[in-house]
Formats: C-alpha cells, sequence, structure tokens
C-alpha cells in the first residue's frame, strides 16, 4: 500500500474537503458579524474555488487508479473523470445559485456540508471496491440527509430529512446485506475478482438475491420505482439548493456507480484476454449471460420507473413534486441505458461478438453519462427557478408561476428552456440526450425487446410534455393574479442566463459535449 | 441560398421576442419584412430550381460520431412547399395586422413556427428534419393558446399532445431504421438505399405513416384539427391549415414512403377487399374525404364548417399518394399548395375579415346581419375562394382534385367513385356557409350584436393579403404547368427510386 499513490489519486476529495475546512474557518472566525449576502457569498466563492481546484486535479490525474495488492480499488480516467467532473461543475453550479438564498442562518455549515457530500460523490464514481463505495455513498448520503434539515424553521423541510434518513438508512442495510452476498459468493469485496469469479463459476440463484438487493439500495440513490417514495417530500421539503443538489451531483454520483457496476460485469482484463482462447471464450460468454439476469432487475425497475413516474406527475399541483416525479422518469430512461446490453445468442465467433460488443457497450455508457450530466445541469436551473419564484410569492405550486413572463421576462424565457428541453424539445440538450440514449440503445441491443422499451421509453415522453406544459401554460398563457415584477439577483439571473445558453448551445452543437466525453 | 429562409425566419423570432414591448407597429414592420424577404427567397430559389433535380444547398457533418448530418436540399417538390410557405407566412401577417396583445411575442412564435416549417421541407436528414418538425409543435401552442379564441387552452393543448404523439411514432420509427441500416446514417438518401429489410418496413411503414398523418389530419386521428383550427387566431388557422398539415403529408411521402416502399407491399392476405397497408390508409382518406365533408355540412359555426372542410381536402392529399402513381402522387401534391393557399383565403376571411367585425361566427347570427350588402368584399371573396375551393375549373382545386381522382381511377375506381361523392357535398357545404353567411333574406333583428352599426372598413393588409392567395390559385388554375414542371419530376424520382 502506497500512501503517496492514495494520495495523489483522492487529490480531488482532498481539495473539497481542504476546501470545505476553509469555509468553515473563515466563516466562524473572521465573519460572525457579517450580514448574512457577505457571509453566503464569501462561502459559496471559496466553495466555487474548491470545485475548480479539484476539477484541476481531476485533470492532473495520470495514472491507471489506486491499486492494492494489484487489484483496482479507486479508478481514473474514462467515465470516472468523466463523472467527477460533472459532479464538480453541478457543485459549483448549486453554489452559485445559494448567494441570494434566506433560508439559512449558517451559509458556512451549509456550503461545507455540500463540499463534503461532493467529495462523497468524487469517491463513489472512482470506487471499484465494495467498501470504499459505500463508504463514498454514506459520505454523500449523510451530507445529503443534514442538507434537506437545513431549513431549521421549516417544518416541512424537517419531516422531508426525517423521511429521507429513514428511507436511507433502510437502503444503505439492503445494500450491505447485498455486499455481504457478493463477498460470501466470492470471496471478495473488489468489483473485478468479483465478477471474474462469478463468470468463471457460473452464475447461481444466490447472486440475483444479492443484487436484487444492491439495486435496492442503490434505486433509492437514483429514486426508481419502487425506491422513489422518498422524492417527492424531499424534493418539496428540502431549501431549493439542496434539492437541486440532491437531483443532480447525487444523482450523477449513484448511475455512474450502477454503469460501473455494469460495465465492469462486461470487461475482460487483458490479462486474462492472452489466455487460452478456449476458457477466454467460455469467461466471456458466461459474462454476457449471468448480466441478462442481472440487467432484467434493473429493467423491471427502469419500466415501472417510467410509467410511474410520468403518470405520477400529471396529478401534481407542486412544481417540485411534478420535478420529482418527472427524476423518477428520468432515472426509468438513464437504467434503460445501463440495463440494456449485448446479448450472447450463440455467434461462433465469440471474440469477434465481444469485440462488437465492447464498442457497442463503450457507446452506450457514453450515452448514459451524457443524460445525467445535461439532465443534472437543466435540473438545477429549474430548481433555481423555482428557488426564486420561491422566495418572491412564497409557494411552489403551479400558480404561483401565473403570469410569470409578464413579471420576469428573462426568468420565464429561462424556465421556457430549461422545461422543453426536460420534455426533449428539440434543438434542446434534452431531445439529444434522449436520441443519443436510444440510439445507443437499440444498437447494442438489437431485437424486439430493447425496442419495445425504447418505444415505451418515447411514448411516455410524449406523455411528459403535458405535465411540463401545464407549468409553461402559467408562465405564458394563463392571466396573471399578480404582476409585480420579480427582482433577481444579478449573479443569480447570470447563472440561469448561462445554463439556460449551454442547455440551447449543447442542444445545438451536441457533437461537443460527445467528444469532451469520448475523449477521458 | 433556399436555407435563408430558415435562418432569416428565426433571426425574426429572436428580433421580435427581443424588441421592446409596446410598439406593435415596429413588431409588425419587422414580421412583415421578414416573411417578405423569405417568400422572395422562395420565389428566387424556385425560379432558379426549375429543370434541376435535388440541389444539395448545405451539407456538413452534424454529429460525425453518429453518422449525423446537417443536409439542407431541395427538390422540385420541396421548392413547390417551400414557396407555399412564403405565400402563407406573408398572408399570415398580414391577416395578423390587427393584433393588439403582446404583438412581439406573437410574431416571435409566428416566426419561429414559419422557420420549422421551412427547415422541415428542406431538410434531408432524418435527424434534422425531425428536430424541425418538433421545433414546429411548441409555437403553435402558445399561438392557439395565448392569442386564441373558443376554448384555446383546451384546443391547444389537445393539438400539441396528439401533435407530440405523432411524432413520438416518428421518432420510434426513425430510431429503428437507423439501428436497422447499421446505426451510420440519417440522411434520408442513405436510409433510403439502405435496403431495409421488408417485415421490417411492413411495420415500420404504418408506424411511420400514421404518426405523420395525424397531423395531415387523418380520419380518425383528425379531430385535433377542427377544435385546434377554431381556437386558432386567424394567421395561426391559416398556418395550421396551410402549412403545418403539409407538413404531416409531406412527412408521409418523404419519409414513410420514401423510406420503407415495401411497407406498401400485399399482406398476402385479404379482409373486406383491403390486402395491404396502402388499402388501409386510402380507404381512411376516402372515409376522412366524406366525413369531413359531410360534418362539415351541420355545423352551425362558420370557422368549424372550414376547419372540416380542412379535414376533407387533405383527405385527397392522403389519398392521392396511396394511389402510387406518377398522376396521382403528383396530384396528392399540388393539392398540398393549392389547399395551402385556399385554406388561408378561407379562414382569413372567416376568422378575420368577417369575426373581427360581427363578433360571431354563428351562422343563424351571420345570417341576420345580411353581409353581402354590408361586407361586399367578403362577401365576394367568400365566394370566390368557396368556388377555388369547391373545384371549378380555373382554381388550383380544380387541377389538383382532378389528377387525384385520376391517380386513384387507376390504383381502384372505388376510392375515386367515393372521393367523387366527397366533392359532390364540398360543393353542398360551401354553397350552404355561403348562402347562410353572406347571401341570405332572413329578416334582420335590430339592435342585437353589431346590427346597426357601420362595420368597420376593410383595410389594406387584408385586401393585400386576400389578394395575393386569390391570384396564386388563380395563376396555379390556369397555367398549373408553372409548378407542374416542378413536381412531376421529383415524384418520378421519388417512386422510381423509393428515396431517390
Amino acid at each position: 500500500m502506497n500512501y503517496g499513490e492514495l494520495f495523489h489519486v483522492t487529490l480531488p476529495e482532498t481539495a473539497l474537503d481542504l476546501a470545505a475546512l476553509l469555509v468553515l474557518l473563515v466563516d466562524l472566525a473572521f465573519l460572525r458579524k457579517a450580514a448574512l449576502q457577505v457571509r453566503l457569498s464569501s462561502a459559496a466563492v471559496i466553495g466555487v474555488i474548491g470545485c475548480l481546484a479539484a476539477m484541476w486535479a481531476v485533470g492532473m490525474q495520470t495514472s491507471a487508479g489506486f491499486s492494492v495488492d494489484g487489484l483496482l480499488v479507486l479508478a481514473n480516467g474514462g467515465v470516472t473523470a468523466v463523472a467527477q467532473m460533472g459532479v464538480l461543475v453541478l457543485t459549483a453550479v448549486t453554489l452559485l445559485l445559494l448567494i441570494d438564498s434566506s433560508f439559512t442562518k449558517h451559509p458556512g455549515e451549509f456550503v461545507a456540508v455540500v463540499l463534503m457530500a461532493a467529495s462523497g460523490g468524487l469517491v463513489i464514481s472512482a470506487a471499484r471496491d465494495l467498501l470504499v463505495i459505500f463508504i463514498g455513498l454514506e459520505l454523500l448520503s449523510i451530507g445529503l440527509y443534514i442538507l434537506t434539515a437545513f431549513g431549521k424553521t421549516s417544518a416541512k423541510s424537517a419531516e422531508a430529512a426525517l423521511k429521507y434518513y429513514l428511507f436511507g438508512g433502510m437502503s444503505a442495510a439492503f445494500l450491505l446485506f447485498g455486499f455481504s452476498y457478493f463477498y460470501g459468493l466470492t470471496g471478495s469485496t473488489n468489483l473485478y475478482e468479483i465478477q471474474s469469479s462469478i463468470a468463471n463459476s457460473g452464475s447461481s440463484p444466490l447472486l440475483i438475491v444479492a443484487w436484487v438487493l444492491v439495486v435496492a439500495g442503490l434505486g433509492f440513490k437514483v429514486a426508481a420505482v419502487p425506491f422513489h417514495l422518498w422524492a417527492p417530500d424531499t424534493y418539496e421539503g428540502a431549501p431549493a439548493p439542496a434539492a437541486a443538489f440532491i437531483a443532480s451531483v447525487s444523482k450523477i454520483a449513484s448511475f455512474t456507480l450502477l454503469l460501473t457496476f455494469s460495465f465492469q460485469w462486461l470487461q475482460v482484463s487483458n490479462e486474462y484476454l492472452s489466455g487460452a482462447r478456449p476458457a477466454v471464450e467460455h469467461y466471456i460468454v458466461s459474462a454476457y449471460q449471468s448480466w441478462q439476469h442481472l440487467a432484467l432487475v434493473l429493467l423491471i425497475a427502469a419500466v415501472a420507473s417510467m410509467i410511474v413516474g410520468n403518470l405520477a406527475a400529471l396529478a401534481q399541483t407542486s412544481v417540485r413534486r411534478l420535478l420529482a416525479y418527472s427524476a423518477i422518469a428520468h432515472a426509468g430512461y438513464i437504467l434503460l441505458g445501463i440495463a440494456i446490453y449485448s446479448t450472447y445468442s450463440g455467434q461462433s465467433d465469440v471474440m469477434s461478438f465481444w469485440g462488437n460488443a465492447f464498442n457497442a457497450g463503450v457507446i452506450s455508457q457514453n450515452a448514459v453519462l451524457y443524460y445525467v450530466l445535461t439532465y443534472g445541469l437543466t435540473t438545477i436551473g429549474a430548481f433555481g427557478v423555482i428557488g426564486v419564484v420561491e422566495r418572491t410569492t412564497g409557494s411552489d405550486k403551479l400558480d404561483a408561476f401565473l403570469g410569470l413572463h409578464k413579471r420576469n421576462p428573462v426568468l420565464a424565457a429561462v424556465l421556457l428552456i430549461l422545461f422543453l428541453s426536460l420534455a426533449g424539445i428539440p434543438p434542446l440538450v434534452g431531445f439529444w440526450a434522449k436520441f443519443n440514449l436510444f440510439a445507443a440503445v437499440l444498437a447494442v441491443g438489437g431485437g424486439v425487446w430493447p425496442f419495445a422499451l425504447v418505444a415505451l421509453a418515447v411514448a411516455m415522453s410524449a406523455v411528459s410534455l403535458y405535465y411540463y406544459l401545464q407549468v409553461l401554460k402559467r408562465a405564458y398563457v394563463m392571466p396573471a393574479v399578480d404582476d409585480t415584477p420579480i427582482h433577481v439577483h444579478p449573479v443569480t439571473m447570470l447563472v440561469l442566463m448561462a445554463i439556460a445558453a449551454a442547455v440551447v448551445l449543447a442542444g445545438c452543437l451536441p457533437s461537443v459535449l460527445q467528444g469532451w466525453i469520448a475523449s477521458f | 441560398m433556399l436555407a435563408w429562409t430558415i435562418y432569416l425566419s428565426f433571426a425574426g423570432a429572436l428580433v421580435e421576442a427581443l424588441l421592446p414591448k409596446g410598439k406593435p407597429a415596429l413588431a409588425r414592420a419587422v414580421a412583415l419584412v421578414v416573411a417578405l424577404a423569405g417568400l422572395v427567397i422562395a420565389i428566387c430559389g424556385f425560379a432558379g430550381g426549375a429543370g434541376q433535380g435535388r440541389v444539395v444547398l448545405v451539407d456538413t457533418p452534424w454529429v460525425p460520431a453518429m453518422g449525423i448530418h446537417y443536409t439542407l436540399a431541395a427538390d422540385g417538390i420541396s421548392r413547390v412547399l417551400v414557396l407555399l410557405t412564403g405565400l402563407a407566412a406573408v398572408a399570415g401577417v398580414l391577416f395578423s395586422w390587427n393584433i393588439e396583445l403582446r404583438t412581439n411575442e406573437f410574431f416571435a412564435f409566428f416566426l419561429a413556427l414559419i422557420g420549422g416549417v421551412y427547415g422541415v421541407f428542406l431538410s434531408f436528414d432524418l435527424f434534422l428534419l425531425f428536430v424541425f418538425y418538433e421545433i414546429a409543435i411548441v409555437p403553435k401552442y402558445f399561438l392557439i393558446a395565448i392569442w386564441g379564441s373558443t376554448r384555446r387552452e383546451y384546443a391547444a393543448m389537445k393539438l400539441a399532445l396528439y401533435s407530440f404523439a405523432g411524432s413520438a411514432m416518428v421518432l420510434i420509427g426513425l430510431l429503428a431504421a437507423y439501428a436497422m441500416a447499421g446505426s451510420h446514417s440519417t440522411g434520408i438518401v442513405e436510409l433510403g438505399h439502405a435496403a431495409l429489410p421488408v417485415s421490417f418496413q411492413m411495420w415500420a411503414f404504418p408506424l411511420v405513416f400514421v404518426g405523420f398523418a395525424i397531423l395531415a389530419g387523418m380520419w380518425p386521428f383528425h379531430t385535433w384539427a377542427p377544435t385546434g383550427h377554431v381556437a386558432a387566431p386567424t394567421a395561426a388557422s391559416m398556418l395550421l391549415a396551410g402549412v403545418v398539415m403539409k407538413l404531416g403529408a409531406y412527412g408521409c411521402l418523404r419519409v414513410a414512403m420514401g423510406l420503407f416502399p415495401h411497407g406498401m407491399d400485399p399482406w398476402g392476405f385479404g379482409f373486406l377487399g383491403i390486402g395491404s397497408w396502402r388499402d388501409v390508409f386510402a380507404v381512411l382518406a376516402v372515409i376522412g374525404i366524406i366525413y369531413g365533408a359531410l360534418v362539415a355540412l351541420v355545423q352551425t359555426d362558420f370557422k368549424f364548417v372550414i376547419g372540416y372542410s380542412s379535414v376533407s381536402h387533405m383527405g385527397f392529399v392522403l389519398l392521392g399518394l396511396m394511389t402510387l402513381n406518377q398522376i396521382g402522387v403528383t396530384g396528392a401534391v399540388l393539392q398540398m399548395f393549392s389547399h395551402g393557399v385556399l385554406a388561408g383565403l378561407l379562414f382569413g376571411i372567416v376568422g378575420r375579415i368577417v369575426y373581427e367585425r360581427t363578433h360571431t361566427r354563428q351562422l343563424a347570427e351571420l345570417e341576420t346581419m345580411h353581409l353581402s350588402k354590408r361586407l361586399p368584399f367578403a362577401a365576394w371573396g367568400f365566394a370566390i375562394a368557396g368556388i377555388a375551393s369547391m373545384g371549378l375549373p380555373g382554381f388550383s382545386g380544380f387541377v389538383a382534385e382532378l389528377q387525384v381522382l385520376v391517380g386513384s381511377w387507376k390504383a381502384d375506381p372505388w376510392w375515386t367513385a367515393a372521393a367523387g361523392v366527397g366533392i359532390v357535398i364540398g360543393v353542398a357545404y360551401t354553397w350552404r356557409a355561403l348562402q347562410k353567411a353572406f347571401f341570405s333574406d332572413a329578416p334582420s333583428m335590430a339592435h342585437t350584436h353589431e346590427h346597426g352599426h357601420e362595420l368597420a372598413a376593410i383595410t389594406w393588409p387584408e385586401v393585400t393579403g386576400f389578394t395575393l392567395l386569390a391570384a396564386t390559385s388563380l395563376l396555379v388554375g390556369l397555367w398549373p404547368r408553372v409548378l407542374l414542371d416542378s413536381i412531376e419530376p421529383a415524384v418520378k424520382a421519388l417512386l422510381a427510386g423509393g428515396a431517390q
């Protein structure tokens, strides 16, 4: 075990945690008497600088990761780097949108917790060992419980936090239980060893049990049906920046973890490839076949999420709850991309099957990352707008958005762009993300079932237009009850406009972000 | 150069969105200039493209990793429909000259819609075409929901959901075709050459065809059309009936029929004389023709008469497409143009010239107003438009519907017979509306509604818009070769080789 190497690999996390300590120090030692606005701004600025430093550290990574006894514990580059960059960018955006909020008198603590939770997100994205995964998840989750509860004067915030905490604790227990099965089956906590052990010995019914338990734990994190019950209450009760953080950063980290699980399952190391051909072929076939069972569990959750999320969103009157259900629906689409991989159906040339399957897998993995990153950005923007409207009207009900185009035309335009993007209207990025994802799913998984699932997803996203339009209808069409202008802090406005511009630009020039993701 | 119709319209929309509020005159002027510029480019492109086949305007890689190109091109069919869009845009701006509520936003949505429509007609990449197709949906919603009348929010939502459901079907077919062809390209030409398996085409064709046909108002998926047209502000109904429904028909022709030509092959078994998807859709088209005409015959709201007549006339387009022969499909494209012009004309007269003055569209109330004496321009205008619309020789409708009927006779005489009945009913509902709305001698009910007051004089934008559209219909009716020379070679190529 080389601590120097460990330090080098965890430099981004270290940068974030140092920034967190610095925020606390500055806020508690020097700014106790300062105005809330000043304290918020300085905490946010230090936090953003911390994120930038961590991004720099991610970009500087050159090694393949941190290994113990030749087994990878923390990965570097590839999916990990993209996800870490995403976590950091979105954390920074969340912090920037914090500047004119007023839900707390302790901005230093809030920002510090955000940064620490984000460092948990970084760990999750890199982890390749069950124990490290669990530590990262808890680091993130505990931060999120605190953030949810931060609106100390709001009963809803407390209720939401308690619910979130109880569900979270329960799901963590399931996850650990599932992990212990994995360990029992294979004698290792390392993902690679687990996979190769199962591929060599063949799958067993206990494997499915273990996987169902793990999916229960991770399904909670990504708010997939039937583990979604916390989401509407938490989205509704948490302070807007905390909700934005939960809806974006935490989602990226958790989906990356699921991607790691699935992709790791279908990888064959070079060491193995150089072995005797029949053994390698048996290994590949067995890995792809055992994934079919595991994928089924994810697909059930995906279908349920798409249907329940979209249908339940139709009935919402609170925009936050509406976004929560729409998040559940989006999780369903993303799970399709994670679950569906090429199926081995008796091809005689196993090696060329594996080559094609692997390439297709990389494409669909990138498509999932693209979706998660752009969805996270759009959601943060949406919560930014909701936060502004809430501060003025005191409500997040649909009717709070009445006449928004008169009260603040720019804010209304941002809302229009973000919601249409969530609904998947071109040329906005949400459309491209969906197209990219569904095209990748069809490319890897030819056949009736992937096609039927994509058809369901497309049909369901047609349904989603209805509820997004419910919000936009109030902003643009229905008469205003109150048309006093809404004033927005210039920084907030600027950040929201930048998000909207990014959503439009990334939609018009999709290959830029796509190329960036593929470049890692 | 034609590509600039798209860019200009979107730029115009952006400028309108940024214009200071409360200056309607400025907003109108900008919109008129942009629409006129588009029309001029469309005319130049049409004239310049004479005798040429498909001309590629722009072709650059857009998403190289997935083989998606930004391909704009124009063939004879595109040029005709772009010309129609230019005309409809100018007429639409002229007929919405009286919009005072949020004028600049109105024209912003209006021009965004126009830009999307131009884009669809010029796209030769399936992905790009779909992008433009969807761009056209959202402005429609807002145009109707904000500036509309009768049950506008309901109608707008219904229209948006129908459109989005249709485009979801199209997207599923598009994704499947892309994956089936090996995920290399989304070019319409390339996919047309991909030789997709017949069994795949058999189910992709109906999926995509219906997806587009929803927007073309195909029975039984037409119900968005009458409510949408009626609720929409005049300019939006003109665009909806005039060009947006043509987007659907164009998609049916270019995408569904171009990419999946074998989807129309016989199934190998027959049921009640229906043995292929082609028969199914032809029968639905014929039902649409007769059903739309019959329902138009009993409407009490003047605008609903025109709304249902659109369903009937679009039935001719779909029937023409399903003939799969040169003359029938040519007739279908010509009918798209003709109906685009005439529907614009009819909606302009009913929605703008009459309704804005009388504030009623109920035929029973209009009967008592003796509009032929008080609004002679409207009365004679509607008479001309109605005559053109019912297919009298000398106007565009006659040439178009005649060709469709000849083509369908070749395919199946029964279709022609049934569609002919539709034409007869068309004469009946047009005369009925004309008589009730303008030339009735029912006793006047004094002191009700606007009766007794002097109706506002006809304004210059109305006269100009009317003249533009009526003259176009007359010109095409007298000299159809001007469009046919452009349409015929393109249709021939399309029928011969899938998507050329």
